[in-house]
């Protein structure tokens, strides 16, 4: 029953280690100076304590010199602790161009794991959970020594996904894409949890970051072939019939979105963004909320039309058009074969 | 009256009854009879001694949901309870604790009492509206209990958006709405502080002159003035896209739910300054009354107080580290959570400073205090932790952060209440409790409190999560230790409950000063007459000049 007792948890990612470190001069400082005041607390109250009634002890307004000793001291020491964290933090915040990106979304009470090349997987509370612990077959994979980088977004309440033994977490917000970005140090099973409360099974709501060596994972990632997401956006870039406007033409209606992900784009206010996955998102949804330079805002609002899957298909195809990539207008040209890197052949008109 | 120079008392332990003669003198309590006479009064005292059944009835319902939460984590299966029920009672405590407890308990009972006692008043500014404020809480908490009995409520105390906008099988509204309706009377209290020690200070009595627990309650009355209705705005928002299904925090009605977070952690935040800078006051009249010294650089921490409130205006963002939010702005909530540190640090080594050299008693309130001292610099401390955006993305919503809020809200505020109510409750009754029951009973919140929540410092940084009613097996062993350490720690809260009920028919009369404190409160009779002083004093000393005899 009490087979295993976790006190620490395992460092598994590039930076958990200095995470730990970080910790532990907090909880040293910490230590020391709790240790040092309770000590000289429990002296004073010994050594001082109350010989007669009506002993009345000198009095001792103050020390300028002291004040400042303990004023100045700490602030130096918490200002080295905020020194420290910001390095750390933005090591935290910024993702490796290179990183290989999964799509997360929750939902009550499961996270729906969408690999590009077109695989899915399920964490959370399924219906074939046990009382307790999620599903054994609630798994997630990932390789090892890349960094990976996960969009996170939410079909209903914020959720958090959490992986204690990466030291690492993240809300996901509905309405939004928030990323977290990791690397796996060593082969192995580690836990993941939900982290920000969503109601009945919340508890429930984790399952195993399975991390592979990357030559497992492709295999993985190729024994399970399915259409590619980016492969399924094409499929949903004509259903929706975005190719009317988006035609690819440099007079067009509507703006080119060849080779758009990534790039300094210019607003009709003047601003300047990147395009990157909530600018493309928010293009989708809420178009009129910036508008690109030299256009005209007709484009209809797609909020509540389409699902957090169908988004995220449009987005990974976005993301993965190259210059000529517009299919035509009547679809006649199959789609090209899968492959695990598999985008869409150009076709040239 | 406070002209004349402190002198000692002679002897210790504290005179017998009879020494005051027969119960001739009228004083507040037996000056009127009758359930009409307490329920309409505008008397400060008695208003303290009402807001005293009040908010000790929420400690003990907010503290059986506690053991209710302790007992299902027993196992790591939610096995007592289905996970909805676990989830109604988790929200529950915090709501009860936090907002009935926590907020109102310090400044509503010994600030009610006290504050105008110790300005050598006669009582507070507009009495009818203390009154009033009474009665609003009350009726928070009547619609709150109402919510609870009726759907129960599973927000977290948060009410986290689109969580809480959306959720239909819960009663969110009557709970938002007694929160709401509680925060005017907060609101109400603070006002009533303010123009009080603005307008009512004794002659001779000027600010550098004021007690610290008059400094702290000031300080955390102008934090209640401008905090509170922002969350009553932010409760009112979500009442609005309940009901009329405006888009303001849902995202698919085209809100934006972190902007929830903002707006309830401007509040929420500079709240736990609300709930600490009282007990903080209290603490520093402790520490001077039993070691017999005047507080170490009282200039210092009267400045502390202010500075703590407003700072603690600004950096309600570290909650919210991974939310989202722009890492810019988390990094500058971070340097400016440090930087609060600071004047919470000056506090605790003054204090320690204070004990030096001095005549330390080893009564039950000092107990309390020493106790604070250490729990809340522990609790201070692993804030730090918190504060730094790496580290935190670790351990926000685990229970790292459930041990950290705890020993600065336990540890802190509760001991310092515990610890206040022990010193003061000689000059509210008249009679002084019994020392050694009440030394056993601070023992064992000490050490039972230790044992809860020391160990969630650990199983937190080993990853377990906060508002889980299942857990992971590995977590199991900490989790008894917690709550074996609970349940002596509810014993411990337990015996005040029946000492000082014992206390009131059985217990020695107290005497105007039983500790050989100096303050206008101890100057005056205990229990002090209807209108606190005979002759309004004159004060010519600083407070704490317990040498001026030398
Ligand atoms: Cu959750
Ligand atoms: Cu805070």
């Amino acid at each position: 029953m009490l087979a295993e007792i976790a006190l620490f948890p395992k460092t598994a990612s590039t930076i958990a280690g200095d995470i730990d470190s970080l910790y532990f001069f907090i909880i040293g400082v910490t230590v020391a100076i709790s240790t040092v005041t309770a000590l000289v607390l429990v002296y004073f109250t010994i050594r001082y304590h109350r010989k007669r009634p009506d002993e009345v002890p000198k009095p001792i307004h103050g020390s300028l010199a002291l004040e400042l000793t303990w004023t100045l001291i700490p602030l130096v020491i918490v200002l080295i602790m905020f020194g420290w964290s910001v390095k750390l933090y933005f090591r935290i915040l910024v993702a490796p161009e290179d990183a290989v990106e999964i799509y997360v979304t929750g939902r009550q009470w499961m996270w729906k794991v969408q690999h590009p090349e077109g695989q899915r997987e399920i964490l959370g509370y399924l219906p074939s959970s046990v009382e307790g612990v999620p599903d054994p077959g609630s798994e997630m994979h990932v390789p090892v020594g890349v960094p990976v980088k996960l969009i996170l977004t939410s079909e209903d309440v914020i959720h958090s996904f959490y992986v204690p033994d990466f030291r690492l977490k993240q809300d996901a917000v509905p309405g939004r894409y928030t990323t977290l970005w990791f690397q796996a140090t060593k082969p192995g099973r580690y836990r993941m949890f939900c982290a920000e409360y969503c109601g009945t099974n919340h508890s429930k709501m984790g399952g195993w970051i399975v991390a592979q060596e990357q030559s497992e994972f492709q295999q993985w990632l190729s024994s399970k072939a399915d259409r590619s997401l980016a492969l399924k956006g094409r499929a949903q870039f004509l259903k929706q019939q975005c190719i009317s406007c988006h035609t690819g033409d440099a007079d067009a209606r509507a703006p080119v979105l060849e080779g758009i992900y990534n790039q300094k784009r210019q607003m009709a206010d003047g601003s300047t963004v990147i395009a990157d996955e909530a600018y493309l998102r928010e293009s989708i949804v809420n178009p009129r909320a910036r508008i690109a330079a030299g256009f005209q805002p007709i484009m209809p609002p797609y909020q509540g039309q389409l699902s957090e899957e169908e988004l995220l298909e449009l987005i990974a195809y976005l993301k993965s058009l190259k210059r000529g990539d517009i299919p035509p207008r009547n679809e006649e040209t199959p789609p090209p074969a899968v492959k695990p890197d598999a985008l869409p052949e150009p076709n040239k008109p | 009256m406070s002209t004349v120079a402190y002198s000692p008392p002679k002897a210790e332990p504290i005179p017998v009854a009879g020494d005051y003669g027969p119960e001739t003198r009228v004083d507040y309590i037996n000056c009127a009879w009758g359930v009409r006479s307490w329920l309409l009064t505008v008397d400060h005292k008695r208003i303290a001694l009402l807001y005293l059944f009040a908010i000790t009835a929420m400690f003990f319902l907010g503290g059986a949901f506690a053991v209710l939460i302790r007992i299902e984590l027993l196992t790591p299966k939610s096995d007592l309870f289905e996970p909805d029920t676990y989830n109604r009672m988790f929200t529950m405590h915090g709501i009860v604790m936090t907002f009935f407890f926590l907020i109102p308990g310090v400044p509503s009972v010994l600030g009610n009492f006290l504050l105008p006692i110790m300005l050598g008043a006669k009582d507070l500014a507009f009495p009818k509206l203390n009154l009033a404020s009474w009665y609003i809480y009350i009726l928070g908490c009547l619609l709150t209990l109402a919510g609870i009995i009726w759907g129960g409520i599973d927000t977290g105390w948060t009410f986290y958006t689109p969580y809480s906008t959306r959720s239909a099988h819960t009663s969110v509204m009557p709970v938002a709405v007694g929160v709401l309706v509680l925060g005017f009377s907060s609101i109400l209290t603070a006002l009533n502080f303010i123009v009080t020690t603005h307008t009512m200070r004794a002659p001779g009595l000027t600010w550098f002159k004021l007690p610290l627990f008059v400094w702290s309650s000031y300080a955390t009355s102008l934090v209640v003035m401008l905090g509170t209705p922002v969350i009553t705005t932010t409760l009112v928002l979500v009442a609005v896209e309940r009901f009329a299904g405006v888009g303001i925090f849902d995202p698919k009605a085209g809100g934006d739910p972190v902007l929830f977070q903002h707006l309830f952690w401007f509040y929420s935040h500079p709240a736990v300054y609300i709930m600490i800078l009282p007990a903080m006051g209290v603490i520093s009249e402790l520490v001077t009354a039993f070691s017999r010294k005047t507080i170490f650089g009282y200039q210092f921490v009267a400045f502390a107080s202010m500075a703590i409130a407003v700072f603690g205006f600004l950096v309600w963002g570290h909650h919210m580290f991974v939310s989202g939010q722009s890492p810019y702005a988390s990094t500058i909530f971070s340097l400016i959570s440090y930087v609060v540190a600071i004047p919470s640090a000056v506090k605790v080594f003054n204090w320690t400073a204070t004990l030096y050299k001095g005549s330390i008693s080893w009564a039950t309130p000092m107990l309390y205090a020493i106790g604070f001292i250490g729990l809340f610099t522990i609790g201070g401390l692993t804030g730090l932790v918190l504060a730094s955006p790496p580290v935190d993305v670790h351990v926000t919503d685990t229970y790292f952060v459930v041990a950290h809020f705890h020993y600065v809200m336990v540890g802190g505020t509760i001991m310092a209440y515990m610890g206040g109510l022990h010193y003061w409750w000689p000059k509210m009754t008249g009679r002084m409790y019994p020392e050694g029951w009440a030394k056993a009973a601070a023992l064992l919140v000490f050490f039972g409190f230790n044992l809860t929540f020391f160990p969630q410092f650990l199983v937190g940084y080993a990853g377990m999560n906060r508002r889980y009613a299942s857990y992971v097996d590995e977590f199991q062993v900490l989790n008894v230790l917690s709550t074996a350490g609970a349940s002596i720690l509810g014993f411990g809260f337990l015996l005040p409950f029946g000492y000082f009920g014992w206390s009131l028919r059985y217990a020695k009369a107290a005497g105007p000063n039983p500790w050989g404190a100096t303050g206008l409160e101890w100057t005056t009779e205990s229990p002090p007459p209807p209108h606190n002083f005979e002759v309004t004093p004159t004060v010519t000393l600083p407070p704490y000049e317990y040498a001026t005899h030398n």
